[in-house]
């Protein structure tokens, strides 16, 4: 069973250790904040990331509900107006498409449609992302859909530091958080975590591989893409900066037009369908704001207009690191 | 009406008193109420229809947007209602529970504020234990399981009350809260005003049950169907449902068997999909005046101080809305306000950009 990380020392974990670890120092912190869901209890998650937390905190605090995303979301609104700071699990992102009413519409905008009275420090924590070979709907990548409701943060991860780090600031947000946990790095990515007392705030980008001749943007599990991506661009004599956003909302603007004034181009890369998708919030908000800074238009690279397909041929879907490498060979050579 | 004869008393038998206040304003089987809490609920009905008149006149006047009135509901709102002690309680309407709320402890300044647009007056004030109204239909529904599920998590001995209608019983958000209140075994109290209609859907094609508190069986909890009309039946089963909450019992629904006798809202126009025959047959058996005929009946107020207390009513609603009206407008960038503890860096500067619009 993992114990609660108070040290400030640097531990290697993997992003699943380091979800845990916060969820087990923020539940000690503030006897006030409790974890429910589907399965994250006596189970501890079918991806085992809230294992021993029923142990450990009992089951007051840490337990299972009805399999019904809408009442679990719901239900935390409620638990937040009656002082309580809730940590819901939704088992998959793409299982919100069942609560998105109470997300989007409900949770988001109660600090507001109460006018102040209510605010709501709720952080959902969901898996999401492709390459796992889930069955339908496991992987679909609908973190964007949320910026359109105003009033909930999105935040997404990439390494475990920040999974550590943000997991905390999420949970003592006053404001709602939906928390996008990248279900194929859970156990794959691992790295230091240095545990902060004052984390920066969200809303900030990070240059996670620096280069000059063109920035890769990405969030999630996409960021590793283009981490891969940039080493193969590197062998063909094309240096590349990945920028990790880290939150969509709020979106680091000024981080963004500086990441990509520095080298003049941009590829911005997603796993959700291209169409619509937040790349072309990227897209749009660099060339209204760094215009003449660009030497060549911004490229998307983003999952296929379809629906997500099976397992077997969900890297036709997927953004790859042929396409990214192809993609910024084009931003560069033209 | 095409509803079913009301069969008086329960669904579940174990969870009613036979207290009945019949048309004529005679009440038989237990007096569930004292004179004062008759007398208090006599004054919120004549209120709420004090409330319903001005504000569909200040709608006609364009200075209130929109405006669903209770008509025909009084009793089944009012006597559920005050069941609930405002400074244990907690209270979660819909959008058709205007006398709750404000016996909940909204003041009526508030209450007239948020009706006419002046939106920094509008607010819940601290302390008073009140969501906002719903418009979106059952959303408010796992709110108040999860508000219960904290009074029950925290060990306060304390009830939530929840409204919804009988079209709010055909949505998901029905099903998934009571079921979670079921199961978490909460102190809630679902209220279903079932008045026969979502907007134009009569009740018959919102469901093929004949009863809505039937479906309490299928979420653990004791259901009752009651007269919505019948003050005492409405109180008397939310009395004895808030106070099975309060002593750990879990969760009730309610089925308060009434009639929209007004228009679901000021947009709309109930002569286009219901005969005036029903309405006028509803208006025979209106609620307020079973209670006005058995305060008549028995001494509680003379024909006099009744006319005297109707003029007060009207007149201190006529003072508020004067006094809403001059209340100042609210600023453009008041939409900015309590969106989040901070405001991120772009929605910071579309603010700016909105105060620097309005002001040219």
């Amino acid at each position: 069973m993992q114990e609660p990380q108070t040290v400030a020392a640097a531990e290697d974990m993997s992003i699943l250790e380091a979800i845990r670890a916060a969820l087990f120092a923020e539940m000690a912190r503030d006897e006030r904040v409790l974890v429910f869901g589907m399965d994250v209890g006596t189970l501890g998650g079918v991806f085992r990331v809230t294992q021993g937390l029923q142990q450990h905190f009992g089951g007051d605090r840490v337990f299972d509900t009805p399999l019904a995303e809408g009442a679990i979301v719901g239900a935390s609104v409620g638990l937040a107006i009656g002082g309580m700071i809730p940590v819901p699990e939704i088992q998959f992102l793409g299982f919100t498409y069942q609560a998105f009413h109470q997300i989007g519409p409900q949770l988001a905008r109660f600090r507001s449609r109460s006018r102040g009275r209510y605010p709501m420090p709720v952080t959902i924590r969901a898996p999401d992302g492709g390459g796992v070979r889930t069955p339908e709907f496991h992987a679909d990548a609908v973190e964007s859909q949320f910026t359109q409701t105003p009033g909930i943060k999105i935040v997404c991860p990439a390494f475990p530091d920040d999974a550590r780090n943000m997991l905390s600031m999420a949970i003592r947000d006053p404001d709602p958080v939906l928390f996008v946990e990248p279900q194929r790095l859970y156990r794959t990515v691992r790295g230091p975590v240095t545990v902060r007392d004052d984390p920066l705030p969200f809303g900030r980008a990070r240059i996670v591989r620096q280069g000059s001749d063109v920035t890769l943007i990405a969030w999630s599990a996409a960021v590793h893409l283009c981490l891969t991506a940039a080493s193969e661009l590197q062998s063909a004599g094309i240096s590349a900066s990945v920028l990790d956003l880290r939150t969509l909302v709020p979106l680091d603007v000024a981080g963004l037009v500086q990441a990509v004034t520095s080298t003049g181009r941009a590829v911005v890369v997603h796993e959700a369908p291209l169409t619509g998708g937040f790349g072309a919030e990227i897209s749009a908000t660099l060339h209204e704001e760094a215009f003449l800074s660009l030497d060549s238009p911004v490229i998307r690279v983003g999952g296929r207009d379809v629906p997500y397909p099976p397992g077997a041929l969900e890297d036709a879907f997927l953004p790859t690191v042929p396409r990214i490498v192809s993609a910024a060979r084009k931003a560069v050579e033209g | 009406m095409t509803q079913q004869p009301i069969e008086a008393g329960a669904v579940d038998s174990t969870v009613t008193r036979d207290a009945r206040l019949g048309a004529d304003g005679v009440a038989s089987g237990d007096a569930p109420m004292s004179r004062e809490q008759v007398l208090e609920a006599y004054r919120l009905m004549l209120q709420s229809q004090a409330i319903d008149d001005l504000a569909i006149k200040l709608q006609r006047l364009k200075r209130v947007g929109l405006y669903a009135p209770v008509q025909g509901q009084e009793a089944a709102v009012v006597g559920s209602a005050l069941a609930l002690d405002p400074r244990r309680d907690w209270l979660v309407p819909a959008s058709r529970e205007q006398p709750a709320m404000i016996r909940h402890g909204l003041p009526l300044v508030n209450f007239f504020a948020g009706y006419m647009g002046r939106l920094d007056s509008a607010g819940i004030p601290e302390g008073v234990k009140l969501l906002p109204r719903q418009q979106a239909i059952a959303a408010q529904l796992p709110h108040a399981a999860g508000l219960a599920w904290a009074m029950k998590l925290r060990k306060e001995r304390a009830a939530v009350m929840v409204y919804c209608g009988d079209g709010a019983s055909s949505e998901g958000d029905f099903h998934e809260s009571l079921n979670l209140a079921g199961v978490m075994h909460v102190p809630l109290v679902v209220v279903v005003i079932n008045n026969q209609y979502a907007i134009s859907t009569p009740f018959h094609k919102q469901t093929a049950a004949q009863s809505l508190a039937s479906r309490a069986i299928g979420y653990g909890m004791p259901g009752i169907a009651v007269d919505g009309n019948d003050l005492f039946a409405v109180y008397a089963a939310s009395d004895d449902a808030v106070r099975r909450a309060l002593d750990g019992g879990g969760p009730t629904l309610i089925e308060c068997r009434t009639y929209r006798v007004g228009f679901h809202n000021t947009s709309d126009n109930p002569n286009d999909y219901r005969e005036q025959e029903e309405v006028s047959a509803a208006l025979a058996d209106d609620p307020t005046t079973r209670v006005e005929r058995y305060v008549l009946a028995q001494g509680l107020l003379s024909p006099g101080a009744m006319a005297q207390l109707k003029v007060e009513i009207r007149a201190e609603l006529d003072a508020v809305q004067r006094s809403v009206a001059d209340l100042p407008r609210p600023e453009a960038d008041f939409i900015f306000q309590n969106v989040y503890d901070v405001l991120p860096a772009r929605t910071e500067q579309q603010r700016a950009e909105t105060v620097k619009e309005d002001r040219r």
